[in-house]
């Protein structure tokens, strides 16, 4: 035994999960989705995502090395909320509109609040809705996706996402992604794949996808409306799994974790059904990012035996 | 005693910044400045407003007893406004259509009550007036700026003259609330950063003397005293 007896403070036991190694993980589950988006949608997608994944990175670089920061680009997060960015993207949208989404993202979200750890929202999903408020007309232009399910002439006529206009679309259809929308929201089978990769790695908790999705398939079979439409038609399941399990901007507690799923669930119905847009996911998850602190505060757990304080 | 008043004057424009150091007359800042021309508008009417109020208030300092001073206050700005209010709408009816409801609210503003309690009411007639000019001009100076960025990234122009936005499409956002309170946190920001280099304290705290609400507060504390606690929350705008 050569070996010291170290003594040390709790906790004793260690999990060798890193920063690093959780982002490759939602990396590597956001991969088939992604790569999927750039065969549905052609090359000026993989651009589209090449752009957003660099100029994210470039963003984090620069501001690291102007305000003398030790440089935090090796965590991956940049590459992921690059990731995430351009897949929430139309494959129509401009090159320059994808980069100011991605400094937008990185220097204004996450930076000017103290970097990562330290956000109050999502990243790739307030940068989204910030291009979306400024340049409406830009963002909602989907291409029509290329066609390789049928033998048809391939055509590049724009088409709205499903959720904004009358379809005929069937549940093959969607589930599979053979519809237009953001180049990584389409496909609900490779997006549920990612899904399972991660709880299985353990990286996320089901809860906050089952009651998101749950509330809002209920309140769409409540109301009458096209259920698979609701389902895998938008970004439901894209918001569902990968942006509204992000660890820093959603609640830490497992009951926390159901209202801000069911939360999220009835903001987007609420948004999708009776507001102006043809889709709330995003808005949702943002709303219930901002009442999170107030969430882990109601929802926090007792510690065991613990009494209450009478208050003097 | 003559550059003493120069720097009552001065001392608005860039040292107390009413907007952007004293943080107050935020709700106006925010609302108005979607254009360089709103700023100009919105700064200028409170402007006049705020010198006429000093010089009345200062004026009646010795007859208006002190426990009804702020009601007394208002009825006087309250009058000053109703002025501004009518010859805008006669001489410049696209500002007033512009500015809507904010003209009849500079009633309510921060600025000028405040500056009617910390210094119109303990002070004689000229230092009076030179310190609302100051702190008209440096509220005129912030809202113009604020405006002037808003509507270069928001529409691509600066005073209604087409700078970028024939070649790169604006962003909208920065005509809407998020985007006002976005380049209001980066000019505060700016503004502490440069306080901060200077060796002066961020945003100051200034204590119960300045505050509207002291004679009703119960947590006041006497002069050159800083309160444990504060029942004034941030700017406490209208």
């Amino acid at each position: 035994m050569s070996k010291l007896l170290k003594v040390t403070s709790s906790p004793h036991i260690r999990h060798e999960d890193s920063t690093r190694g959780i982002m490759l993980d939602v990396i590597i589950a956001l991969l088939p989705a992604a790569v999927y988006g750039c065969i549905l949608f052609g090359l000026r997608a993989a651009i589209i995502l090449a752009l957003t994944i660099t100029t994210a990175v470039a963003s984090e670089a620069v501001w690291n090395i102007a305000l003398k920061k030790p440089q935090t680009i090796g965590d991956l997060s940049a590459v992921l909320t690059g990731l995430l960015l351009g897949m929430n993207l139309s494959s129509q949208t401009p090159f320059w509109i994808a980069a100011i989404g991605s400094v937008v993202a990185i220097i204004v979200v996450k930076q000017m609040f103290g970097g990562l750890g330290f956000n109050f929202a999502n990243p790739a999903m307030t940068a989204r809705i910030v291009l979306l408020v400024s340049f409406a007309g830009q963002m909602s232009n989907y291409a029509k996706p290329i066609e390789w399910w049928s033998s048809g002439a391939v055509d590049a006529l724009s088409s709205a996402t499903p959720l904004a206009c009358e379809t005929t679309y069937t549940f093959r259809q969607l589930f599979f992604g053979m519809h237009s929308g953001a180049i990584g929201e389409t496909s609900s089978f490779l997006l549920i794949i990612g899904g399972l990769y991660l709880m299985l790695r353990r990286v996320i908790k089901p809860i906050i996808p089952v009651a998101f999705i749950g509330t809002v398939a209920i309140a769409t079979l409540i109301a009458g409306a096209d259920l698979k439409l609701a389902i895998f038609g938008g970004g439901l399941m894209l918001g569902a799994i990968f942006m509204a399990t992000d660890y820093v901007t959603t609640p830490t507690t497992n009951l926390g974790k159901l209202v801000f799923g069911i939360g999220c669930g009835l903001i987007t119905f609420v948004i999708r059904q009776f507001g102006s847009l043809p889709e709330g996911v995003s808005y949702a998850i943002l709303l219930m990012n901002i009442l999170t602190p107030h969430i882990n505060r109601l929802t926090l757990s007792k510690p065991f035996g613990a009494k209450e304080v009478a208050k003097s | 005693m003559k550059s003493k008043n120069l720097s009552i004057l001065t001392n608005g424009i860039i040292k107390e910044n009413p907007v952007l150091r004293l943080v107050l007359g935020t709700c106006p800042t925010l609302a108005v400045t979607t254009a360089a021309v709103n700023g100009i508008g919105m700064g200028v009417a409170a402007t006049i407003v705020l010198v006429c109020s000093n010089l009345a208030i200062s004026l009646l300092r010795n007859f208006i007893p002190d426990k009804v001073r702020i009601p007394a206050f208002i009825t006087i700005i309250a009058g000053f406004v109703s002025v501004v209010q009518m010859l805008v709408k006669a001489f410049a009816p696209s500002i007033d259509k512009s500015l809507g409801i904010f003209l009849p609210l500079i009633v309510v503003n921060c600025i000028i009550l405040a500056r009617a309690e910390m210094f119109a009411s303990k002070n004689a007639v000229l230092p009076s007036i030179l310190d609302g000019l100051g702190m008209g001009i440096g509220f005129t100076a912030t809202l113009t700026l604020m405006g002037a960025i808003r509507e270069l990234l928001g529409a691509g122009t600066i005073f209604g003259l087409t700078v970028t936005a024939e070649f790169i499409d604006p962003m909208i956002i920065f005509l809407l609330p998020p985007g006002g309170f976005f380049v209001f946190g980066i000019l505060v920001a700016l503004s502490n950063s440069l306080a901060k280099r200077q060796g002066k304290p961020v945003v100051e705290h200034l204590g119960c003397a300045n505050c509207p609400a002291r004679s009703a507060c119960k947590n006041a504390v006497a002069d050159g005293e800083i309160p444990q606690e504060c029942e004034k929350v941030g700017g406490g705008d209208e």
